[in-house]
């Protein structure tokens, strides 16, 4: 009890970080997954390396760009963080506090300023709760807002900042399109103020049109409430309209990571090269003129991950010592991370 | 060059208990051989049933086609027997899928599910159509085919499992090949892999292509020409450069400006067009975009825009289409 109370003192205390500084750290964060066999006993015969040695910072304010595709490690990264998945290892810091030492019940009060807006609108919504109870359940849970009446106020507010009429309190996720629903995910992640947001393939699910109305509106929400996203996302074209930092993930590891303007115009990782060719981009004319590198072969499984460099088997650049050697992220510009030899 | 499919006011519509839903409202366009043309537009605009409908594949009930006319070389494929439009699907008109896992059959081997088609439509011994199939397979690019065609779907990868579809597409040397959404259930690098073979092969092999998709970076590199789709009917048909340099449709440039660009300047802030696609069972008399259109004026609710030419072969569904080409040059 205590503990409790000295860890929801120093959260406070600490709670306090100002624009620009380090809002969240991760260090060396590993996830593995175990493989096993057996029906009665179960062997483990591998690991899937789902993150395998993941470092990086979020500052207040900023919205940081995960990318890759898919069953590179960006969603359990995301997972990680929110404590959603306990880390095989390393260190993931929020606001000062570790919370790799943080028992359940002292994980609590970091949850309301951590919250996720999950990509499928449709499966992510209890279908038997009215809006309104979707939204006010988490005020009740977190004791933010024991009075009822009060609690229905801050529900029509929520959705009047989100795009919707407050009279959708009273309906179900089924009366509702797919960008409405996404409106009210998004909704749900603000109504315990949290500091930072993690938009897992938010906008993904919805058509272009509609797209735009959500990625407008998250850009409102991050400047009117201070808000830090962390942007997982495999639309590159969204992550570079979005997103002020990107990190380009590729089974398990960063491969590349620098401000956006700076990676999408001069990519230096090979593979971060080759996945910005195969965005195609909504012009002919550009698209004619354009260099189109189409990588060869596909992802490797995480079971076995190739040695050295995990990116070789696909690589044009590849050499001898990238077969045996991990390629260390260095910084070869300013802000600038690569995780290349050969660049 | 020749004409290979005709569609003229085409109709399909779907009997649900909501009411009448006119997924596809009235609908003509061409296909010429050997060219690519794009359907884009947004879900439940109808881009899908109206591929759909080419091979008679809507179910009966709840969906039908109520009027209109197919023509594939010169025969109408809504007046045939099911034994003849049998023989047209997959020999002459092939079908690629988006989900490549739930459109193989997963308790058939990969070979089976090739070597079938080509008894089938073909009559080839079961030695030939092997050798065909081992063809194929190397044709799209599937290393060691012999050992591949031995295996079960689940034991591809989402790319791999798409060459194969794109294999028994062209398995048939079909005269036309329409592919819904082939590449959004794929990857980035994935998807440019299996859209660069299909270009390659459709140029190759002298085979029409329909690309349904609502990526409008996928048409701009691929098609040739395209058709924007909106409620049930198409508001813009052009090349792929007058359709993203001159749109002369409010929907059409509604959706330009919505897609977030690579090439663009990140600060631009986005214009997404208002509201939310209309509800088909329940079109009135007006032009279905109007609720959206920052264009729009009375005559809209009184009376729906006719696909009309608004100048070297492009067309547009609006009434005030002449007006709107010079405002989106000025915008653009």
């Amino acid at each position: 009890m205590s503990a409790q109370a000295a860890t929801a003192h120093t959260t406070r205390s600490l709670g306090s970080v100002e624009k620009g500084e380090t809002l969240l750290e991760i260090r060396n964060l590993k996830k593995y997954f175990a493989v096993t066999e057996g029906a009665v006993v179960h062997r483990t015969v591998g690991d899937i390396k789902a993150v395998d040695d993941v470092s990086f910072t979020i500052r207040k304010g900023e919205t940081l760009g995960l990318v890759g595709e898919s069953g590179c490690g960006k969603t359990t990264t995301g997972r990680c963080i929110l404590q959603l998945e306990r880390p095989t290892a390393g260190e993931i810091v929020f606001e000062g506090t570790n919370l790799e030492r943080l028992d359940q019940k002292a994980m609590i009060p970091m949850r309301q300023k951590m919250q996720v807006i999950f990509q499928d609108p449709y499966s992510s919504l209890n279908p038997r709760m009215k809006i309104g109870e979707i939204l006010g359940e988490p005020m009740r849970v977190h004791g933010i807002q024991p009075d009822r009446a009060k609690r229905h106020k801050r529900v029509a507010e929520l959705l009047g900042v989100c795009g919707l009429n407050p009279k959708f309190a009273d309906r179900y996720p089924h009366e509702m399109s797919g960008g409405q629903r996404q409106r009210v995910g998004i909704a749900r992640a603000l109504c315990l103020n949290p500091d930072f947001i993690i938009c897992d393939e938010a906008v993904s699910a919805l058509d272009v049109s509609i797209q735009a109305q959500v990625i407008n509106l998250l850009e409102d929400l991050r400047e009117e409430f201070d808000l830090t996203y962390l942007f997982i996302a495999h639309d590159l074209s969204v992550v570079h309209h979005l997103c002020n930092r990107v990190a380009v993930m590729y089974l398990g590891k960063v491969m590349e990571l620098a401000e956006s303007d700076e990676l999408f115009d001069h990519p230096m990782h090979p593979y971060t090269r080759a996945l910005l060719s195969a965005v195609p981009v909504a012009d002919p004319k550009i698209e004619a003129e354009r260099q189109h590198q189409v990588l060869p072969g596909e992802v490797p499984s995480p079971i076995n991950p190739p040695r050295g460099c995990v990116f070789h088997p696909r690589c044009p650049l590849a050499v001898d010592s990238c077969r045996a050697e991990i390629p260390p992220l260095r910084e070869l510009r300013t802000g600038h991370w690569v995780a290349c030899t050969q660049v | 060059m020749a004409k290979l499919l005709e569609i003229e006011h085409l109709h399909t519509q779907f009997f649900t208990s909501a009411g009448v839903v006119e997924a596809v409202n009235d609908v003509s366009y061409d296909v010429e051989e050997g060219e690519t043309l794009g359907l884009v537009g947004e879900s439940g605009c109808g881009k899908s049933v109206s591929a759909l409908s080419v091979l008679r594949l809507i179910s009966w009930p709840p969906g039908r086609i109520v009027g209109g006319s197919i023509r594939f070389l010169g025969k109408d494929l809504l007046k045939l027997s099911d034994a003849e439009i049998r023989r047209v699907r997959g020999r002459q008109i092939a079908m690629v899928f988006q989900e490549p896992m739930t459109s193989l059959n997963p308790v058939l081997t990969i070979g089976l599910q090739i070597t079938e088609t080509l008894e089938h439509h073909l009559g080839m011994s079961g030695a030939q159509a092997n050798a065909r199939a081992v063809e194929l397979l190397g044709m799209v690019g599937i290393s060691d085919p012999e050992r591949r065609l031995k295996q079960y779907p689940h034991h591809l990868s989402g790319g791999m499992r798409q060459r194969v579809m794109i294999a028994l597409a062209l398995s048939c040397e079909p005269k036309l090949i329409i592919a819904d959404e082939p590449t959004t259930a794929l990857d980035v690098t994935i998807q440019a892999q299996i859209l660069e073979l299909m270009k390659d092969l459709s140029k190759r092999l002298g085979v029409a292509l329909i690309i349904i998709t609502h990526n409008l970076g996928v048409v701009a590199r691929y098609a040739d020409r395209v058709n924007v789709m909106y409620a049930g009917k198409i508001v813009e048909e052009g090349t792929a450069d007058q359709i993203y340099h001159n749109p002369h449709h409010p929907y059409t440039l509604g959706l330009l400006a919505s897609v977030p660009r690579m090439d663009q300047h990140r600060g631009k802030r986005l214009v997404p067009i208002d509201g939310q696609p209309p509800d088909l069972t329940k079109l009135d008399n007006g032009c279905a975009y109007r609720p959206r259109c920052r264009w729009a004026i009375d005559r809209c609710a009184n009376g729906i825009p006719s696909l009309e030419h608004v100048g070297n072969g492009q067309k547009a569904a609006c009434f005030r289409s002449h007006e709107l080409g010079d405002e989106a040059r000025a915008v653009s």
